[in-house]
């Protein structure tokens, strides 16, 4: 049985970017592999940069409140909480700075899984051009943290970025003069230094905020599990590597050797080894080209979803489950008895479908020839599902025959199809109306298998959790209680688990109950079937 | 043992980026300056002399100007470049044309360097002109024993006579 593949151009990545996604895949694999899909930490690297964002907030807060600010007294204060308690004062000082460096590569990472996976153009375009300024704001907070300790080298990194700053010709006098001599610095330089503190963290949150704007549900909080190893770890560092001090700062000398955090303060060698000139040439370069990247030429987007209002009732169950906030619910327009009514905007829709899978209109046991339904894919139609889940049932022979619901971003359907196995793929699993469930079982399927991208992976962020809530029942539109939960199963799969999807397959068809319908009773049912429905579905009623 | 394999692997996991981030936020150690050199640092501001002579408005210039700009005497905004020139040992070390800052070039010139040379005890000779026709203005020779790891600031300021000079 040849598998059907409703959308076959659903990859968002670029062709010059696939040996780098499919590395980054791989290496997803192997975390696969240890963590488990839903654990997986490389799923869940912005929501574990917001909750080291946290870790290093409470931390700083503690810091602070034993923090002088003042010249003389700012790096005292920071050596008497790192040495007179060091249990609590030195620990949070350490969580502070572990936290920071921390965040700097989960953001990175997150980053470079973002890019690679083309995650940059079309309706994500607001998500990635807003978190381009937060790699500054990132930076900016960090180093600042560095200067409060007033050490070596926050002398060091100070002078480094003033001399950076002062390569602009907009100071009149420059930055850097206030940093060289005995007595250059006051305690209102310390002031400022907590103002920027405090003020360029918050506005870090706010623009992480706006980051996360347009996506509904974000994930701002990773899974319990590695949340409570990352602290964890985090505490153990803290533990056997407290953060310390080099020597206090002093404007008449120099440190000839640092130790250097290279996470923060890699730029400050390259400028020495180069220019300020060339930083400033490489930081604006890469800032530019980070928030161009949503113009290069891209794949041709997906056709967007569309509401017919003939059969949109304003339930806002659209609404509610669409995971880019692109279904708005307006007063209704056409006169219909309803309050009322969806309404997509194109530039922020994905194309995912799961909107349709979330329509109550959007079931296959309406009788209309063509089936309509209130919100739905022009490519990808609930009513070109319902045809090709009947050819595929009218094609199933031999024992134990499965209907295979896939989805185009996870393990490819294509290779289990069978006599008794069709395969059909959606743009995302989240697509799938339960009742195209109890309509299989009720017509010549014994059992339907669920699969889709990895647990905690869905490419559509949430299409994988509205499936399952809405087969157990827990979510609008549910599966039938009537329905036989022996017959369906659930399998989450990332593209590289094939293998394992195959194994899924077997077992759960082994484990079906033998049902009355045998090979040819369903060959007959089907002819039956054919002779009352070929004169004509009635075109009217639902 | 698969369940004790996978933890194993997390901790790998977990251990591996926890170390990358305490190995990397102290380590490699950058070496600023060899142990043997010194840093000299050449920084200020310097508002140079005019380009062109003060003159006095005429009576004619000054009637057809509004009342409240009646100034008698009228200058040119923009000023000369600061032409800096440093030696050390005999030998020329540094050189440099700062020019006036603003659009109409009437702002201070400005300059900041950093220079990293051999510890010892040096010899410089220190020459600045900030007059249009290049004349050296003020000079300053010096020794000093640079030790290593110290700074030097060389600043300079006409009100207080020329260049000063900073040492820790």
């Amino acid at each position: 049985m040849p598998s059907i593949l409703l959308n076959p151009r659903a990859s968002s990545v670029p062709r010059w970017l696939i040996p780098a996604e499919r590395a980054v895949a791989g290496i997803e694999a192997l975390f696969d592999r240890a963590f488990g899909s839903a654990e997986n930490p490389l799923h869940q690297l912005g929501a574990l940069s917001f909750y080291l964002f946290w870790i290093v907030a409470a931390s700083g807060i503690y810091v602070y409140a034993f923090f002088d600010t003042s010249v003389a007294g700012a790096y005292r204060s920071v050596e008497a909480l790192t040495h007179q308690q060091w249990y609590l004062g030195g620990v949070m000082r350490s969580l502070h700075r572990y936290g920071s460096d921390a965040f700097v590569l989960t953001m990175a990472a997150h980053l470079l899984r973002e890019f690679v996976k083309g995650r940059w153009h079309g309706f994500r375009w607001f998500s990635w051009l807003t978190g381009v300024p937060l790699i500054w704001l990132v930076y900016a907070s960090g180093l600042g943290g560095y200067w409060l300790v007033w050490d070596e080298l926050a002398q060091f990194s100070v002078i480094a970025t003033a001399e950076w700053l002062d390569w602009l010709p907009i100071f009149g006098e420059p930055i850097v003069h206030n940093f060289i001599g005995r007595g250059a610095t006051t305690d209102r330089f310390f002031s400022l230094l907590i103002f920027l503190h405090i003020g360029i963290p918050l506005l870090l949150l706010l623009l992480m905020w706006i980051h996360i704007y347009r996506l509904s549900h974000a994930r701002t909080n990773p899974t319990r599990q590695l949340g409570l190893a990352v602290f964890a770890a985090l505490l153990l560092l803290s533990l056997f590597k407290p953060a310390l001090s080099g020597g206090p700062a002093n404007l008449d000398a120099v440190s000839s050797a640092l130790d250097l955090d290279w996470i923060y303060m890699f730029a400050h060698p390259l400028m020495y080894l180069r220019s300020p000139g060339f930083l400033w040439v490489a930081t604006a370069g890469f800032t530019l080209l980070l928030a161009l990247l949503p113009l290069l030429p891209r794949p041709r987007p997906e056709p967007k979803a569309e509401v017919d209002l003939d059969h949109c009732n304003g339930c806002s169950r659209c609404f509610d489950d669409c995971p880019y906030v692109a279904i708005t619910m307006v007063p209704r327009s056409d006169g219909a008895p309803h309050l009322r009514q969806a309404q997509v905007d194109p530039e922020l829709c994905a194309s995912c479908g799961i909107c349709a899978g979330a329509c109550p209109s959007s079931t296959p046991f309406r009788t209309q020839a063509q089936l309509k339904t209130g919100i739905d894919l022009p490519r990808n139609s609930v009513q070109a599902l319902r045809a090709k889940l009947e050819a595929a049932l009218e094609e199933l022979a031999g024992a134990a025959p499965v209907v295979v619901f896939g989805c185009d971003h996870a393990v490819p359907v294509t290779a289990l199809c069978a006599t008794n196995t069709a395969c059909i793929s959606l743009p995302c699993a989240g697509m799938l109306p339960p009742s195209f469930v109890d309509y299989a079982l009720r017509n010549g399927a014994d059992g339907v298998l669920v699969t889709g991208c990895g647990a905690g992976n869905c490419n559509f962020r949430l299409g994988n959790q509205w499936l399952v809530e809405r087969l157990e029942g827990k979510r609008e539109p549910r599966l039938r209680p009537a329905v036989d939960r022996e017959r369906v199963r659930v399998e989450w799969f990332d593209r590289h688990q094939g293998a394992e999807l195959s194994g899924a397959l077997a077992q759960f068809r082994a484990a079906l109950p033998a049902r009355p319908l045998a090979p040819e009773g369903r060959e007959m049912f089907w002819k039956e079937r054919r002779k009352t429905e070929e004169p004509g579905r009635d075109e009217s009623s639902d | 043992m698969k369940t004790v394999l996978r933890y194993l692997a997390q901790a790998v996991l977990y251990g591996a980026f926890f170390a990358f981030v305490g190995y990397f936020s102290t380590s490699p150690r950058f070496e600023h300056l060899r142990p043997d050199e010194a840093l000299i640092r050449i920084s200020f501001s310097h508002a140079a002399q005019r380009v062109g002579e003060c003159r006095e408005r005429s009576d004619e210039e000054l009637a057809k100007l509004a009342p409240n700009m009646r100034l008698r005497t009228v200058c040119p905004r923009e000023r000369a470049p600061v032409l800096l020139e440093i030696d050390m040992d005999g030998k020329p070390l540094y050189k440099l044309t700062a020019q006036p800052t603003g659009l109409q070039k009437d702002g201070q010139s400005t300059v900041y360097r950093r220079l990293t040379v051999k510890s010892g005890q040096r010899h410089f000779a220190a020459r600045l002109s900030d007059h249009s026709s290049g004349v050296i203005g003020y000079t300053k020779e010096f020794s000093i024993d640079l030790a290593p790891g110290k700074v030097m600031v060389l600043d300079f300021n006409a009100a207080q006579g020329g260049f000063i000079i900073h040492q820790g």
